[in-house]
């Protein structure tokens, strides 16, 4: 899913960056944001709603909506469609409104 | 972390958008001392993934692509002594009993006393109502753009566009020239509401506009995997039976942006609903200063417009804001009369009828 030729943009990704999404491996790059990273890898799913359940992705993707709230390294509700990936970080599907520490 | 001096500035502006980037360099050119906050690491707002030339005039960068505005304006910010910018930082809140702004940078708290304040805080994203939006792969036309231009990353690989503004439009072709099939163009109004040079562009490309259609509903398990669209009447009503398709991997909203106004409103700016800029909106005089005295609002947060608009908006804020502070006495005057000059000529004819006449319920 990542663009690779382009005719108005070159797209400057730095360099690579291990992260785990639900204990799993994953890569992605530094410039990135946790969302962009996960939805190049095919996830679509950042939470689950408090109410229903229902599955919810990001949406406006500059930090004002909050459908993208994910836990990361334990803290939920973080903003991962503006929060910039990170060497190890732990990055967690969120169910409803998460659990404070 | 307690503060004990508190720093002081001439003009401090919020939002480091196409209007906070010329309201910082208008009010910083008449000899004021600036700070410039933004919530991002890179300055420029919405202009970081707008690939698309500007329209306007040779002053409002017409011919040139947003991104490289965006350049532009940030070296001129960069080279000004007088302009300092804080990025990554939230604006929290303009205290009305002493004129003092806070702010949040890395988890600490910060309080700043300026002379004047200019909320050039932008837009947020409208969402439509139907069935199942909430589905994963259901994004904002901003959101598809930040994705696609300043990460590369394609949205999906059928994608079913809502929406033929300009945004609607010019997002489609962006995702052509991305590689990325666009299954169709929905838009609600028997008409496409878009520039006619954006439409063809998307019609040379194969793309269906569907006028006169609304989403019915979307569907999928765990993202989305399609829509039905169907046709509306006169009355906006659905005509069942005309129900059509069409499977999309991304379904892209392009139905528009709300003023984003939180400080106004916190500020205790005397604010007032007005459709045709898009929601509420501070009430202001023509120099963009608020029923607040000291606070001034420049660019969407003022009212959905272009970014031409809104770079000048940002230069009258600016200089206006200046002047008030009793500086560029001798070229103010001027500035500012080209700025409104400016602003009228881009508001010219059909285009800005809506504009005008949403201008005419707010400006005291």
């Amino acid at each position: 899913m990542r663009i690779e030729q382009h005719p108005v943009l070159c797209f400057e990704r730095g360099n690579k960056v291990s992260f785990t999404f639900d204990g799993k491996p994953m890569e992605g790059y530094e410039n990135e944001t946790i969302a962009a990273a996960l939805h190049a890898s095919g996830v679509k799913i950042l939470s689950y709603s408090s109410e229903k359940n229902h599955p919810r992705g990001f949406f406006c993707a500059i930090g004002k909506c909050s459908s993208c709230f994910m836990t990361v390294d334990g803290v939920p509700n973080v903003r991962t469609c503006v929060t910039k990936l990170r060497e190890g970080m732990k990055v967690e599907t969120q169910r409803g409104k998460g659990e404070l520490l | 972390m307690r503060q004990k001096n508190i720093k002081t500035t001439d003009v401090l502006i919020a939002g480091g958008g196409p209007a906070g980037l010329c309201a910082a360099l208008a009010a910083a050119s008449l000899g004021a001392k600036v700070v410039l906050i933004d919530e991002n690491e890179v300055l420029g707002g919405q202009l970081v993934k707008q690939t698309h030339k500007f329209f306007g005039s040779e002053k409002q960068y017409a011919g040139t692509r947003g991104i490289h505005i965006k350049d532009i304006l940030i070296s001129e910010v960069e080279a000004s002594s007088s302009i300092e910018v804080i990025n990554d930082a939230t604006v929290m809140g303009y205290y009305t009993e002493d004129g003092i702004v806070t702010y949040i940078k890395n988890d600490d708290f910060y309080k700043i006393k300026p002379g004047k304040v200019i909320f050039a805080t932008g837009a947020s994203e409208r969402m439509l109502p139907f069935p199942k939006n909430d589905l994963p792969g259901i994004y904002g036309a901003g959101g598809v753009q930040t994705l696609m231009n300043v990460y590369g990353i394609a949205p999906g690989n059928n994608v079913l566009m809502i929406g033929a503004g300009n945004i609607g439009l010019i997002v489609s072709y962006q995702l052509i020239q991305a590689g990325v099939n666009v299954q169709a163009i929905v838009e609600a109004m028997p008409k496409i509401g878009g520039y006619l040079v954006h439409a063809s562009k998307i019609r040379r490309a194969g793309v269906p506009i569907y006028t006169s259609h609304t989403i019915k509903e979307a569907y999928g398990q765990d993202a989305v995997e399609g829509a039905v669209i169907w046709e509306v009447d006169e009355k906006w009503q659905p005509i069942p039976g005309t129900e059509k398709d069409i499977k999309a991997d991304n379904i892209c909203l392009a139905v528009g942006l709300t003023p984003a106004t939180e400080l106004l409103w916190q500020a205790g700016c005397e604010m007032k609903y007005v459709p045709e800029l898009s929601g509420h909106v501070p009430v202001r005089n023509m120099y963009l200063q608020t029923t607040l005295e000291d606070i001034y609002v420049a660019g969407d947060a003022a009212g959905v417009e272009e970014a031409s608009s809104a770079m000048v908006e940002g230069r009258l804020a600016g200089y206006s804001a200046a002047k008030n502070l009793g500086l560029g006495k001798d070229r103010a005057d001027a500035l500012i009369q080209d700025a409104l000059d400016e602003l009228s000529s881009l508001r010219e004819g059909e285009v800005g009828a809506k504009i005008r006449k949403g201008l005419e319920k707010i400006i005291v």
